[in-house]
């Protein structure tokens, strides 16, 4: 793990000798995060992201626990259990909002990261299992998410839960047999309620195991960087720690400030008003959305309209939207080009800007009623989401010419004559032709 | 150890020696432990995975009694059958009318009002309030709400429209409003489930 010139962990008091030889955990922390870490100098602030996840999970499942320490999981209380935690219990209004809303931010940081991580190239080899256990985790968070909203039990909980776990009865014969094993019955009930938060409980922590394995993974090649050129030698690379630990607390002051802001004086502005109406199952809201963060898959859900090939359209939405999803899983393997950061591919660079576009569109479509312009709007999103990753990247891959990379990451950053002089100092240290070891 | 070591060389150079493939005695305690055991954690799965599946309580409250007797043509009633909204319409004379010009051949879940209906009491249109798209409850059943412009009922999720046999005419659902099995206990009410 890591690379050879990583400073080594000498504890020199006595008391953290004897604490290494019984069990080495400061030594794990210390090469993990700390001063034995070596990371490319030159990261930008898009590298804070990943911290800011592990922050945003950390302050849900803080929050979480204190809020389960409220909650009863029952459809006769759950929504007053809620509507007590905010009115009587102590700062238990803070806890929800913060809980709710810290849901939304741990989204934002986490699309930020799979956005940086899309744009430099951060899914390449030899960093692809970083890119496969991140994608895991999104698919726990989208889970979990999911839960939670049904929890207060008020009419978009209920209805979230109709629709979604409705996605299941769309497949062929076995489809509606999994609805009712879901649900625990033919609607949304007590027993989905409570295996529901039973699971909203559990997950965070399957999370956050996963969170462990995916900078495990991301530790034996170390972190990529802006320019996505390899470290080469010591000169390319600073200690995690003091400068990372540094810049990545300038990060999280910013990001608390945002969530502070947020959090009270506009709580209730990503929320519906809908779910502060106990859950009716006689009653369907007039426009049943889900949370901001589900909106694009959403989109491209109800974007099939007409059966094709004998395939429903509803079973054709819900492939759809899964295979939004899966599709990035292959990632790796369809942008081809041995170049990693969008910096040095001007083709690349346009083509990932219209597709931010795309999938902003159809958020925006996701989040209006199913109605036309929408419809029309998110088909053609949506279909050229699926281009992008299909047809366009692997085209892109094979004809574009990418702009001379630098020969190192301290070339990048101090320029080529500085970089001579520096060569004079350290001989031996010289730098091998890019792209070294990809493709 | 020893022991152990010595049987499994004999055996091992016995079954090599004489160019059979015989099986040892060790290795079909093996297999026989292992396959036992898998049975075991099979069998274990099972209860682990039923318990997911609706209890009994739920599956008791299977069934629904419903008074026809106050509602007049060109109502509609919302009721449930098993926790689900369940639509009870009268249907008026221009309804049925309206229901039997389609050509079933058009329509997307062909059916005819007939085979929704019970003979003889065409105009009871009884069906599931469940959209089968995602399963919202379509609006038209209660006074003056949208019933979409085939005029039966409308989902405002997704915006399919049914017509007045129930039928989707337009929109994402798949299928017809599901008919639930029912029949009359009398001639004013009926027995779903």
């Amino acid at each position: 793990m890591s690379f050879p010139w990583a400073e080594h962990y000498t504890p020199k008091h006595p008391a953290m000798q004897w604490i290494d030889e019984k069990l080495p955990l400061p030594r794990l922390v210390y090469n993990a995060v700390g001063a034995g870490y070596p990371v490319p100098r030159n990261l930008n602030y898009f590298w804070n992201f990943g911290v800011l996840a592990g922050l945003a999970l950390m302050i849900q499942i803080v929050t979480g626990v204190i809020m389960a320490m409220h909650y009863g999981a029952n459809t006769l209380v759950a929504f007053s259990t809620v509507e007590q935690t905010m009115r009587d219990v102590n700062a238990g209004w803070l806890m929800r909002y913060a809980h709710a809303n810290g849901a939304s931010f741990f989204f934002i940081v986490v699309y930020l990261h799979i956005f940086r991580g899309l744009f430099f190239g951060s899914y390449k080899a030899p960093r692809e299992m970083v890119w496969l256990l991140g994608l895991v985790i999104f698919l726990l968070m989208m889970a979990t998410a999911f839960m939670g909203y049904v929890l207060p039990w008020g009419q978009m909980s209920y209805w979230g839960a109709k629709v979604i776990t409705g996605l299941f009865g769309a497949i062929p014969v076995v489809g509606e047999p999994i609805q009712t094993w879901l649900l625990g019955g033919f609607a949304p009930g007590n027993a989905s309620l409570n295996r529901f938060f039973s699971l909203h409980f559990l997950l965070p922590f399957v999370i956050a195991a996963v969170v462990i394995l995916h900078i495990w993974a991301l530790h034996i090649p170390g972190s990529s960087n802006p320019t996505g050129v390899e470290v080469k030698g010591p000169q390319d690379t600073v200690p995690f720690h003091p400068y990372y630990t540094a810049k990545d607390g300038f990060g999280a002051g910013v990001f608390l400030i945002l969530f502070a802001i947020l959090l009270f004086y506009a709580p209730n502005y990503l929320g519906h008003p809908d779910n502060y109406i106990e859950a009716n199952p006689l009653s369907t809201p007039a426009h049943i959305v889900p949370e901001w963060y589900f909106w694009p898959f959403y989109a491209i859900l109800r974007a099939f309209t007409v059966d094709f090939f004998f395939v429903p359209a509803k079973l054709l939405g819900v492939l759809a939207m899964f295979a939004s999803i899966l599709l990035l899983f292959f990632l790796p393997w369809l942008d081809t080009s041995p170049v990693r950061s969008g910096s040095y591919r001007p083709t690349f660079k346009k083509f990932f800007w219209i597709l931010i576009v795309d999938v902003l569109i159809l958020g925006y479509c996701g989040g209006a009623p199913a109605a036309e312009p929408y419809v029309m709007i998110s088909q053609v999103a949506a279909a050229y989401y699926f281009a992008h990753f299909l047809i366009i990247l692997p085209l892109i891959s094979r004809f574009e010419k990418p702009l001379p990379l630098p020969n190192s990451i301290t070339e990048a950053v101090l320029g080529h004559d500085a970089i001579e002089g520096e060569r004079e100092a350290l001989p031996g240290m010289g730098s091998d032709p890019q792209p070294s070891h990809a493709g | 150890m020893a022991i152990v070591e010595h049987l499994e060389s004999e055996g091992a150079s016995v079954s090599d020696g004489g160019g059979s493939d015989g099986v040892r005695r060790r290795d079909f305690i093996n297999i026989a432990a292992v396959s036992f055991a898998g049975v075991g954690a099979v069998a274990v799965v099972i209860p682990l995975v039923d318990q997911m599946n609706p209890s009994a309580d739920v599956l008791a409250l299977a069934s629904t009694e419903v008074d026809l007797s106050a509602i007049q043509p060109g109502q509609a009633i919302k009721t449930t059958f098993r926790a689900q909204p369940l639509f009870v319409r009268h249907l008026t004379e221009k309804e049925i009318a309206e229901a039997d010009k389609v050509d079933p051949s058009t329509l997307r879940d062909p059916q005819t009002l007939e085979q929704r209906t019970v003979d003889g009491k065409k105009q009871w249109l009884i069906t599931m309030g469940v959209c089968t798209h995602l399963g919202c409850v379509p609006l038209g059943a209660g006074e003056g709400e949208n019933r979409g412009e085939f005029g039966g009922y409308f989902c405002p999720c997704h915006g399919s429209s049914y017509d007045t046999a129930a039928r989707i005419r337009k929109g994402p659902a798949p299928k017809n409003l599901e008919v639930p099995k029912y029949s009359f206990t009398s001639d004013t009410a009926i027995l779903v489930g």
